[in-house]
């Protein structure tokens, strides 16, 4: 039996009267770059929200390495959507980057030299060396997501879940990311990430789970993204891979 | 009571002196509720406060300001609750439950302060100084006992500074990397919460939130460091407190909340007007630079692509053909604008106010080309 990174078992999440999702089991092997593809509505986010402890589902669980979420928490790093914080917020890059390290440094304890030079390497590594001191009111969105990105890479973590990273962003930045989650890959790390774009899919993943409130199908991006697939998870008034054809 | 005998008195030193804690601690923290987008929960808690005072003192029969704060703590925090279990539990939108929720708080207070002033208790007098507030009523004991929760406050605040920027800035992400967002709102809440009871006395239920505001909205215009900011905040609360209590001693019967809202408002007057890094002036000015940039660089590369259609680049050409959008109205502006760039050795204008480019004028105008534009 092969040992799998992540195990969800019969997750499902309501927020009022309707889940979100339902009953949704997955198992992830490790060291892949997984996408999570649906219509808007078909609870991406709200799936790695679940499996990252932030929304309590109404029944199931996750398991890390056959672990609890808690005791693997230093393992896993987390890239919220760019739109979910405000961005006039009176702080620098360095500032938001150095907030990856908090997680290590625990409760009161402030960030020291170590810190911010792990810090200054991150930002280093999304190519913003230049910007460290800036405002972050003053970035563009491409910037707002590898400061996002950076925040997560100083965790140094073994498991990322990205929402949405390639939103608004431009072609540039989009590339720049992909770069750095095949870097990722290869230094064995696993990337799940929520993503948008279905004419990317087969280009940046190997891996993809094709959501819509029910789990539809996951696994290998050959077998799984057909346009079969596809159409049973939008609908059949999607032709997305034909035109690609 | 002149000034310089009002200075020397000794009872408004203290008093005073409780206006400069009180406004800086609500300065700090203000911050924090400005940046977590929750300034109205300070109009909530201090606006349901009032119920819990006149109450306390209807049981007790005696006015003690402890007793009474702590009447104050109670409905405040019972207000609050209300309001957080209205918008969770109901179809009922937040403000619409802070709305109800403070106006009958606050009516209840009212009518229960009018109740008790037609009883025959000679103790009642200056219980209705806790809806728009009376610095003078501090004693020494209420002002020590500010200074002591002040500095307690301070010390929360900077022992968990890192904790709140997180959770002020991303919860959601403070949550992932292990932070209880519920232990650090409980922190955050509740040293607001009693800075903001300790505040009712010299402040008041009404103007109370106006005080937690106010600074840290001021402070944010001229600032983009948190750290920085919330020290600004802490010293426009204590410029408008102790302005505040000095003038309200001056004049009599001048409840105090009234004036230290006119000063710290005036404050953030000023600051939105004319503070440097977002000021609506200073903004308008860089607005206005700029696009005089842009049109400098705009009638240069005008110039530079009509000399490029003759043999000798230095041909010179006239205004209108410069810019052939313009019009009478409007020339006196463009030629305004070639006489800056004459100024700067970008053109020449020769005897028969025609405009010929000159040789740093090329290199700019290709410069210009290049890179799009030169006001970045």
């Amino acid at each position: 039996m092969q040992k799998y990174l992540i195990e969800v078992e019969d997750m499902t999440v309501a927020y009022q009267e309707k889940p979100v999702l339902w009953d949704i089991d997955l198992k992830i092997p490790k060291g892949i770059l997984m996408a999570i593809v649906g219509p808007n509505g078909a609870g991406k986010s709200t799936l790695i929200k679940a499996m990252l402890n932030l929304i309590k589902p109404i029944s199931g669980k996750v398991l890390f390495n056959g672990k609890s979420y808690e005791s693997q928490r230093r393992y896993i790093g987390y890239v919220p959507q760019r739109g979910s914080v405000d961005w006039d917020f009176p702080t620098s890059v360095l500032d938001v980057v150095l907030m990856g390290t908090y997680g290590q440094i625990g409760w009161i304890k402030r960030p020291g030299k170590k810190q911010k030079e792990m810090a200054l390497n991150a930002i280093k590594e999304v190519g913003m060396e230049t910007f460290s001191q800036r405002q972050i009111s003053q970035l563009s969105g491409g910037q707002q997501q590898r400061v996002f990105l950076a925040r997560a890479l100083v965790q140094d973590a073994d498991i990322y879940f990205m929402d949405e990273p390639f939103q608004g962003v431009d072609a540039k930045t989009e590339k720049a990311i992909i770069h750095i989650l095949k870097k990722l890959r290869k230094r064995g790390k696993t990337v799940i990430v929520v993503h948008h774009d279905l004419q990317t899919v087969k280009e940046y993943f190997d891996w993809v789970t094709l959501l819509n409130t029910r789990l539809i199908k996951y696994g290998n991006v050959d077998e799984v993204f057909t346009d079969e697939n596809l159409k049973m998870t939008y609908g059949s008034s999607v032709r997305v891979l034909s035109r690609e054809a | 009571m002149s000034i310089e005998s009002l200075l020397r008195d000794y009872t408004l030193q203290i008093v005073a002196l409780g206006s400069a804690v009180l406004g800086a601690i609500s300065g700090i923290l203000g911050s924090f509720a400005v940046l977590r987008k929750q300034s109205l929960l300070g109009d909530a808690v201090s606006h349901s406060a009032l119920p819990g005072i006149a109450f306390v003192f209807l049981i007790t029969g005696i006015k003690n300001t402890e007793m009474l704060l702590l009447g104050a703590l109670a409905s405040g925090l019972l207000g609050t609750f209300l309001i957080v279990i209205i918008n969770r539990y109901s179809r009922i939108k937040f403000d619409s439950a802070l709305g109800l929720i403070l106006s009958f708080f606050f009516g209840l207070g009212l009518v229960l302060i009018t109740y008790i002033q037609k009883l025959p208790n000679a103790n009642q007098a200056g219980l209705e100084d806790f809806i728009f507030g009376q610095a003078s009523t501090l004693l020494k004991r209420d002002v020590y006992i500010m200074i002591v929760l002040g500095c307690v406050i301070l010390l929360m605040v900077v022992l968990f500074w890192k904790e709140f920027k997180l959770y002020s800035f991303d919860m959601q992400y403070g949550v992932s990397i292990g932070f209880s967002a519920k232990k650090i709102n409980i922190i955050l809440s509740s040293i607001t919460v009693i800075a903001i009871i300790i505040g009712l006395q010299s402040v008041g239920v009404i103007l109370m939130s106006a005080l937690l505001i106010s600074p840290g909205v001021a402070a944010r215009q001229w600032t983009d460091k948190l750290s920085v900011m919330v020290i600004l905040a802490a010293v426009f609360g204590i410029i408008s407190g102790v302005i505040g209590t000095v003038i309200s001693s001056l004049v009599s019967n001048m409840p105090t909340g009234p004036v230290i809202v006119v000063v710290i408002s005036l404050i953030v007057i000023f600051s939105l007007l004319f503070a440097s890094k977002r000021g609506i002036l200073w903004q308008y000015i860089k607005r206005r630079r700029n696009s005089r940039h842009i049109n400098e660089s705009r009638l240069l590369i005008n110039l530079y692509e009509l000399a490029l259609n003759h043999e000798d680049i230095y041909h010179p050409h006239e205004t209108k053909m410069i810019e052939p959008t313009s019009t009478d109205k409007t020339i006196k502006n463009i030629e305004k604008t070639l006489l800056i760039l004459r100024q700067q050795g970008y053109i020449k204008q020769d005897y028969f106010g025609t405009w010929a480019i000159t040789d740093i004028g090329i290199q700019r105008a290709k410069r210009i080309e290049k890179y799009g534009g030169d006001c970045l």
